[in-house]
């Protein structure tokens, strides 16, 4: 068994599991956190991807126990309180789910991916950097839509913060 | 329309959930004492139980049972059952082999259950699973129809000689044989159709609660028709009485038909809830998904298009053979013959047309329903033909396709269908212009420069939605009505639930749905409410599939809503002292025309429920239920443009335009509609360029088995598409919807395959055009 601490959604937790236990079934069974999604086996699909120390990870390719003293953010943690996240707000106005189950590993990943690329995100890097989150639904059209929109408004967002 | 009414693009209510990780899954459902399940698996594609011990998976830690197919088998649990009869040419009923839910002498494909175990947590169940000792005698296995008829294959179920399931036919065999031998020219193919797995990201999941008490079942379940779920395990499967077993599809992630049908394990988790005494959970992993989720497709065909000296089709011959796997599931004989030869006429006046389909039993997967189940078949047959006839008459395609459309409705086709509206010339029209086909040549110029093949392609599809007349399938040998039922209560304090049997799995259905009743009564969409999904709160249903919510789920809506509106205005006529057909109802108010006498919304629907003052003998309440049974499938149709660029060095296909031109009929919320297109267009795309599910022949086990092997579409494969609708009415529901669900799905593998047949200028391809395939197609055709 192993002790595991660490911050979720800025709440400090523990808790004692079995070795193998990955972190997205401590997320999910342990904390009750079952917006991480498990779409498969083999770490392809993205649905479980949270923010692990700042980074997208896929919380399926990750021990519990690895993720011990560290800071995790999960979808439940993204937007601030009474709010969404711009990412969060884009998806919903361009469309960019159905049936919700990969949204929110692919909110996630994309979070990141805009927050590491600035401003300067363009439909084929986004494409070619989604490659780690599969959806059956949506054919992506909308989610790179999505993503384009939630980055120009958050450069925007920044921009204007950097001039006040 | 209002701002929130029909037609409006109103984000969806439902995506708040989602986006902030709060939906319900079954996974995400927790019943207090739950237990969890894993099943023993067969590991052999065909073989003979010789022997399971237990023993050492019951000393597992953690432990609870480990349950038999004899156990089962005691108890009286059935056999899964295919519901759809279809009669051979000779008219004998098709030769159904049982299914039991955990095998108990045969296993029959790699993935076949054998029993389950129950124990604390999800791994001590599938640690245990591992332990459990099943001694089998292997058997040959067959996984490919051309080598399940031979006579040296082996015999799968007792029941079905020589692995034949039925050997059916539809159409005029003569009249096709004499257009073929009076023909000007004669087009010839053999074309495969793909296997496919379906791939919802949420794998299936099933969660049995056993109330020893109430003698009450609860089952949780990936559904997409929960009703048709307590229904079939009720009246066949002896699970028991529907009053005792209540069915939930919460949220679903996605179904693309894979989630229709009733598998072992819901049935399982329900009998072994009862054995154990514990609620019992199971989650499929992603491998046990692509072995065990109904696959889709798996036709070979061999097809003659005759035409005459003026390029008219005058007969059309279609031979296919369709793997249906190791059992038959619920609705798999409908899909190789009502949901696909008789929409083998496309979009073309085809005076003779003849179809023999010939079902057979391998030892893979069962094969049922996929997006399209039929449809898209028989499309890509069809546009296949059509374009590689052009270019043996020499002839553009889009010439060809014209000059042979059907252009007068009503038009009774020789395979049963009666297209009741299209326009296909404004779609083909439409697509042609946003493509800009008339430049193509010399884009192809300019690619070759680059040292890229360029190519264009275009399918002209029809499907058939809308499912179903209820008489009509029944005749034809469905088991059940293909009706809706709606429900539409007005609360007392004016705000409005609706009771629906169709279930959403990622369709919008409860923002789609509620713009019905604010374009209706003018109220807004926050006070509008969708329930589906529960047996108990929604008394009967038959679920999503075949683009049927529109057309036919919110037909009932509309049933519901005409008697509410009706029961309404007397109301208001009475409380205004003016005359019912003097009432109108908008912006949330009952006037009186003309006048400024009003009576808000909320106000009436109270005085509904006060019931101080109605008219002499009204009963009180503002509730009315309505059943809908369509008259005619409803035509969704339209045209599709693929262009690709290939690298005749490495094979490889990009898609640098895809523009698709549609017509669903009327449309209530344009987002959602190109939300589904988009999808469907992914998933051909896939079917054509990408995936393929794979078995070994020579023994049966499943090559494509998780992701790192079946190359499922990811956003880098795709290009952003070009989506448009043109609009004919359909006549026959109220709303004049068509359905586009499928569509996309449907419409877009043979676009793709004849561009690159066009690009490469071979057209000896069959898909997955993986860039092995092409660069092999384009070496060979030097």
């Amino acid at each position: 068994m192993a002790n595991v601490e660490l911050t979720v959604n800025g709440r400090n937790v523990s808790g004692n599991v079995e070795d193998r236990t990955l972190l997205v079934h401590f997320l999910r069974n342990e904390l009750g956190l079952t917006g991480t999604h498990v779409g498969c086996d083999t770490s392809q699909c993205g649905a479980c991807v949270v923010h692990v120390d700042g980074k997208a990870v896929k919380s399926c390719t990750m021990l519990a126990a690895q993720a011990s003293g560290s800071t995790v953010m999960t979808i439940e943690g993204l937007a601030p309180e009474g709010g969404l996240h711009p990412v969060q707000e884009a998806f919903r106005e361009n469309h960019g789910l159905q049936c919700g189950f990969c949204t929110p590993g692919m909110i996630m990943s994309a979070v990141d991916l805009i927050e590491r690329h600035g401003g300067a995100l363009d439909e084929q890097t986004v494409r070619a950097e989604l490659e780690g989150n599969i959806c059956r639904c949506t054919g992506y059209h909308n989610i790179v839509k999505s993503i384009l929109a939630a980055s120009k408004k958050m450069s925007k967002t920044k921009g204007r913060r950097k001039a006040a | 329309m209002g701002v929130e009414g029909i037609g409006a693009r109103l984000a969806r209510k439902e995506d708040k959930r989602f986006i902030t990780g709060s939906g319900r899954y079954v996974d995400d459902m927790v019943v207090p004492g739950m237990k969890h399940a894993a099943f023993v698996r067969s590991q052999h594609a065909h073989a003979a139980i010789r022997k399971i011990n237990i023993k050492p998976a019951l000393a597992m830690p953690g432990v609870i049972d480990v349950l038999l197919g004899k156990q089962l088998k005691a108890d009286g649990i059935g056999n899964l059952i295919c519901g759809w009869m279809v009669h051979s040419k000779d008219g004998s009923p098709m030769n159904m082999g049982a299914w039991s839910p955990l095998a108990t002498d045969t296993v029959r494909y790699v993935g076949d259950a054998v029993a389950i175990v129950v124990a604390e947590t999800a791994s001590q169940a599938r640690d245990a699973a591992e332990a459990v000792e099943v001694t089998y005698k292997e058997k040959k296995a067959v996984t490919t129809v051309t080598d399940a008829l031979k006579k040296s294959a082996p015999q799968i179920h007792p029941e079905a000689p020589g692995n034949l399931i039925y050997d059916w036919e539809i159409g005029d065999q003569s009249a096709a044989d004499a257009a073929i031998a009076n023909a000007a020219h004669v087009t010839t193919m053999q074309i495969d159709n793909n296997r496919l797995v379906p791939n919802a990201m949420e794998p299936r999941a099933a969660l049995g609660h056993y109330d020893k008490a109430e003698d009450h079942y609860t089952c949780w379940t990936t559904s997409q028709n929960p009703h048709v779920a307590r229904l079939v395990m009720s009246a066949f499967y002896n699970v028991a009485p529907e009053n005792k077993l209540r069915v939930i599809a919460p949220d679903v992630g996605g179904g693309f038909g894979s989630k229709i049908f009733i598998y072992p394990e819901e049935i399982v988790c329900l009998w072994a809830s009862k054995r154990t005494n514990v609620p019992v959970k199971w989650v499929a992993d992603r491998t046990e998904s692509f072995l065990t989720d109904a696959h889709g497709r798996d036709h070979v065909s061999t097809a003659q298009m005759a035409f005459d000296k003026d390029n008219k089709m005058i007969g059309f011959k279609v031979d296919t053979i369709a793997n249906l796997g190791a059992y038959m599931s619920l609705f798999s004989s409908s899909v190789p013959t009502y949901l696909y030869a008789t929409l083998l006429s496309g979009q073309y006046k085809i005076p003779a047309i003849h179809c023999n389909v010939r079902t057979v039993y391998t030892n893979t997967a069962p094969v049922d329903a996929y997006r399209g189940a039929g449809r898209p078949e028989a499309c890509y047959l069809v546009e296949r033909m059509v374009e590689t006839a052009a270019r043996e008459l020499g002839m553009s395609p889009a010439e060809l396709r014209r000059i042979n459309f059907v252009n007068e409705f009503p038009y009774q086709t020789p395979v049963i269908m009666a297209y009741d509206a299209g326009d296909f010339n404004a779609s083909l029209d439409a697509a042609m212009a946003e493509s800009k086909y008339d430049g193509f040549e010399r884009r192809r110029k300019t690619a070759a420069k680059k040292g890229k093949l360029r190519g264009i392609g275009m399918s002209c599809y029809i499907e058939a939605c809308g499912i179903a007349p209820s008489a009509a399938v029944g005749s034809l040998g469905a088991g059940v009505g293909l009706w809706e039922s709606a429900e539409v209560r007005v609360n007392a304090v004016g705000t409005v639930e609706v009771l629906t049997g169709s279930h959403s799995h990622g369709q919008g259905h409860e923002t789609t749905f509620a713009q019905l009743v604010c374009d209706r009564f003018g109220v807004p969409a926050d006070s509008v409410s969708i329930v589906h999904g529960d047996t108990d709160k929604v008394q009967m249903g038959m679920g999503t599939y075949g683009s049927r919510s529109g057309a036919v789920g919110m037909s009932a809506i509309v049933k519901a809503l005409d008697k509410v509106e009706s029961k309404a205005k007397k109301i208001a006529a009475h409380l205004l002292e003016a005359d019912e057909g003097d009432i109108v109802i908008e912006n949330g108010e009952c006037k009186v025309a003309g006048t400024d006498k009003s009576v808000p919304w909320f106000q009436l629907a109270l005085s509904a429920y006060t019931a101080h003052n109605l008219p002499e003998g009204m009963e009180p309440g503002l509730k009315e239920g309505a059943f809908y049974d369509p008259t005619n499938f409803t035509f969704p149709a339209g045209c599709y443009i693929c262009e690709v660029e290939i690298d005749p060095e490495t094979g490889t296909t990009e898609i640098v335009q895809f523009v698709a031109a549609d017509d669903f009929g009327k449309i209530i919320n344009p987002m959602i509609v190109e939300g589904q297109v988009h999808g469907g267009i992914a998933q051909g795309i896939g079917q054509a360029l990408l995936e393929g599910c794979a078995y070994d022949p020579g023994n049966g086990q499943l090559i494509t088995a998780s992701y790192m092997d079946y190359a499922m579409p990811r956003a880098h494969d795709l290009p952003s598409f070009k989506v448009s609708t043109t609009e004919t009415v359909c006549p026959s529901n109220p709303l004049g919807i068509k359905g586009c669900g499928e569509a996309g799905a449907i419409g877009s593998p043979p676009a793709l395959i004849n561009a690159i047949t066009d690009a490469i200028g071979n057209n000896d391809l069959s898909m997955p055009a993986s860039p092995q395939r092409v660069w092999a197609a384009i070496n060979a055709a030097d």
